[in-house]
């Protein structure tokens, strides 16, 4: 399908603290990257603006309000989806394909270095009668998560340790990242314990950013750029928000979210027709969990395929080249469009050291993070017949 | 009639809960009961539902973070495609306006919009969440609240044109008496515009008649594409214009006396519409009344009158149930209530029961053809805005 293209993006970050900036100026830089990139005046050139927030993570309730002006987006038709970036895609995507707007913006942030109480917010994400009151941090989850997937699946802790030694290590050609580093994987296995089994290096931890994201129907995109990036499927899905009713094992959201991607793409056989994937690595064992859900291996395989290297950027089926969120660090919200934004620079040839030779079709998955059961993913490609 | 999108959106269900303070029930079973509801008056099951469109207000009331992902199972989101979106107060139009999309894109047959709204959690009374939608540096200090800010709207408004208050509190009176007819109502009574204006002061010009109640509640509607909705009902009503718009942030830099955001949104949703004269086009509206004055501010807004005119169509009982140009024939937010997204999704439910000529007692007469429903938010700066034609 050659309906959606994305013609510019913008970045800003990602950086653990931004004292000398507010959410307000993060976006501001983010857009004027993403306008010049596409060469559109916001005031003019966009039919509508999509920003991606939670009222918690802002500290302000009715986050919307506070973002037209540094968007360019005054008495313009902007406005909120509650959700992680990959999912105000979705949306930008279903309003072009309505061919009522032509050009759509997507914008996503993060100012967690702003948020005191992290584990507190978090918490006030349970529900409030059956989970809330257990108290702890809530991170616990990801700890039974992935105690069930080890069990499930036959993977090890080193087998997660080495998906954070591979994250952490390509994110040192990634200026956007915020926590490159050299690791090994008994520094990740000697790290603190946690919330067990995870160690305080299988964590994302958290970072200031935001991207911007220009949208546009084939139309404007030929106008716009040489080289538009296709969307070619979206999807997106959410089990049981219940913790007690969950396939605690496996990634139902994102094996349903898949689905709907791939049948939109014409995707039948996911391994051999992408090349490499951005998934969601907020835990270690996430990546791995996620792998197999999106069907690029085999249930209970990518553990081993990680030992193997074959997720490596040299390996058959790169994985978080950009480095992840492990490697660029976590931002609420912003984590999906962080992983297409690596898609499409390295789609258009654009990721630099990074840059993974003759590539065409990509995906993007997000995953929402503790408590919810929600995912979404996205496959672009560079040429579409 | 104008097409646009890849497909046609016909709305073929409705539901909604009693709006009441203090509903013993969760939010997400409200979301349930307006859900079942819609679906069993469309003949339908969730098995049917392609996605959901989910809407709800600030996490502040019902003190749950990422509030949508909590109401998933109540609205009927189970591994399906479920996502909320979120614009203050505009929310439950603007639900409507997001379930439009997600079928005139081609991506789905059939979707659910459910906008939910449980502000009695929030202790010790709503109002308190609402001051934390302020700047903090340049508002929050001042000890703003919602009240004060809509007097100051009202106040301009009023000098602006010359209303008095006498003709805004007629707007009470009629909506109140309207939601009489309300199964759902909260606040429907048969008072005067003297019971209005001698109602306690709560920051001048604002009084306590003049306010619309806090509220839970749900609503609920079922949308499908041209060809699944023929076979689901022969009386569609159909989804034709959508628009909506977002004014500065900086609302102390513009003369409130006029919501231009409205009037850009309306102007998004008539021209899918093809509507070039609204007041005669136009045969039923629900503006957002969560006062008084907005009523007549949105009609205005709304282009189905010129600036300043709305109160005096009021007086002359144009805007009633049997008048020319009948407004919130429901009862609006001042009567039937306002659990705030819920709210706003109540009155598409409102204009798809007038259209299908399901409205009961509250039907108003000529047999409409079109309608349109508008809701308003954040900062006096959100505009949103549905066509709904027969």
């Amino acid at each position: 399908l050659k309906d959606v293209a994305i013609v510019g993006v913008g970045c800003t970050g990602f950086r653990p603290l931004t004292p000398e900036v507010s959410y307000k100026e993060l976006m501001f830089e983010a857009a004027t990257r993403a306008y010049a990139d596409a060469n559109v005046n916001p005031r003019k050139d966009i039919d509508a603006f999509i920003t991606c927030a939670e009222d918690y993570w802002e500290g302000h309730s009715i986050f919307d309000e506070f973002v037209p002006d540094q968007l360019g987006a005054v008495l313009k038709h902007l406005f909120t989806v509650t959700a992680d970036g990959l999912i105000g895609l979705a949306h930008a995507y279903m309003l072009i394909r309505t061919g009522q707007f032509h050009t759509v913006v997507v914008e996503a942030h993060s100012k967690a270095s702003d948020i005191l109480t992290f584990t507190d917010i978090v918490a006030f994400s349970l529900d409030p009668i059956f989970n809330r009151p257990l108290g702890g941090h809530p991170y616990y989850i990801a700890g039974l998560e992935m105690t069930r997937f080890l069990h499930e699946t036959g993977t090890t802790k080193e087998q997660c340790a080495q998906v954070v030694v591979k994250n952490r290590k390509n994110a040192l050609a990634n200026a956007c990242a915020a926590y490159g580093a050299e690791l090994t994987t008994e520094d990740v296995l000697q790290s603190e314990p946690t919330f067990y089994p995870l160690s305080h290096l299988d964590i994302s931890p958290l970072a200031d950013g935001c991207i911007v994201l220009v949208l546009a129907s084939s139309h404007a995109a030929k106008k716009l750029t040489d080289t538009p990036i296709w969307i070619r499927g979206v999807g997106w899905n959410s089990d049981t928000p219940w913790l007690e009713l969950r396939e605690w094992g496996k990634a139902t959201y994102a094996e349903h979210a898949a689905n709907m991607a791939y049948k939109m793409a014409g995707i039948k056989n996911p391994r051999r027709e992408i090349q490499f994937a951005e998934v969601d690595d907020l835990f270690s064992y996430k990546e791995l969990q996620h792998l197999e859900a999106l069907k690029l291996c085999r249930p209970g395989e990518a553990g081993t395929l990680t030992e193997e290297g074959a997720t490596q950027k040299d390996g058959e089926m790169p994985v978080n080249v950009s480095g992840g969120a492990l490697g660029m660090g976590y931002a609420p919200e912003a984590l999906g469009l962080q992983r297409v934004l690596e898609a499409v620079l390295q789609l258009r040839g654009q990721a630099g050291r990074r840059q993974l030779s003759n590539v065409q079709t990509g995906l993007a998955q997000s995953w929402r993070g503790i408590p919810t059961a929600t995912g979404a993913v996205a496959i672009l490609s560079r040429e579409v017949q | 009639m104008k097409m646009f999108g890849k497909k046609r959106v016909a709305v073929v269900g409705a539901g909604l809960t009693l709006f009441r303070r203090n509903l013993k029930e969760t939010g997400k079973e409200l979301c349930y009961e307006a859900t079942k509801m819609a679906l069993d008056s469309a003949g339908l099951t969730l098995k049917d539902i392609d996605c959901v469109a989910f809407g709800s207000a600030p996490d502040a009331f019902d003190g749950i973070h990422m509030k949508g992902e909590n109401m998933i199972d109540g609205a009927g989101g189970w591994r399906k495609p479920f996502s909320r979106v979120f614009v203050g107060g505009g929310t439950g139009v603007f639900t409507a306006n997001a379930g439009w999309w997600h079928i005139a894109s081609g991506l789905f047959d059939t979707c659910l919009v459910v906008a939910e709204e449980k502000m009695s959690s929030c202790y010790p009374h709503p109002a308190y969440a609402f001051t934390t939608i302020f700047d903090p540096i340049m508002d929050r200090p001042l000890g703003v609240t919602l009240i004060w800010i809509f007097a100051l709207e009202m106040h301009r408004y009023m000098h602006r044109h010359g209303i008095k208050k006498e003709q805004i509190a007629l707007v009470s009176v009629k909506n109140k008496r309207n939601a009489l007819d309300h199964p759902c109502a909260q606040l429907a009574a048969n008072i005067t515009v003297e019971d209005v204006l001698n109602s306690e002061m709560m920051c001048w010009p604002v009084q306590r008649l003049d306010i619309s109640p806090t509220s839970d509640g749900a609503a609920a509607l079922v949308l499908a594409s041209e060809d699944v909705a023929k076979k689901i009902t022969d009386n569609p009503v159909w989804i034709d214009g959508v628009g909506w718009c977002i004014d500065s942030t900086y609302w102390t830099n513009r003369d409130l006396y006029y919501p231009d955001y409205v009037e850009y949104a309306a102007r998004m949703a008539y021209k899918m519409a093809g509507i070039k004269n609204p007041p005669k086009e136009i045969d039923v509206a629900e503006p957002y009344d969560p006062f008084d004055y907005k009523e007549l501010h949105h009609m205005e807004g709304l282009l189905l009158c010129k600036k300043g005119e709305a109160p005096k169509l009021t007086e002359e009982g144009v805007t009633q149930r049997d008048g020319d140009l009948p407004i919130n024939p429901s009862g609006g937010l001042l009567g039937v209530g306002n659990p705030i997204a819920a709210a706003g999704l109540m009155k598409v439910c409102e204009i798809f029961w007038q259209l299908r000529g399901e409205a009961g007692k509250r039907q108003v007469p000529g047999d409409p053809r079109t309608g349109v429903a508008q809701a308003w938010g954040d900062l006096m700066q959100y505009g949103s805005v549905i066509v709904l034609r027969r």
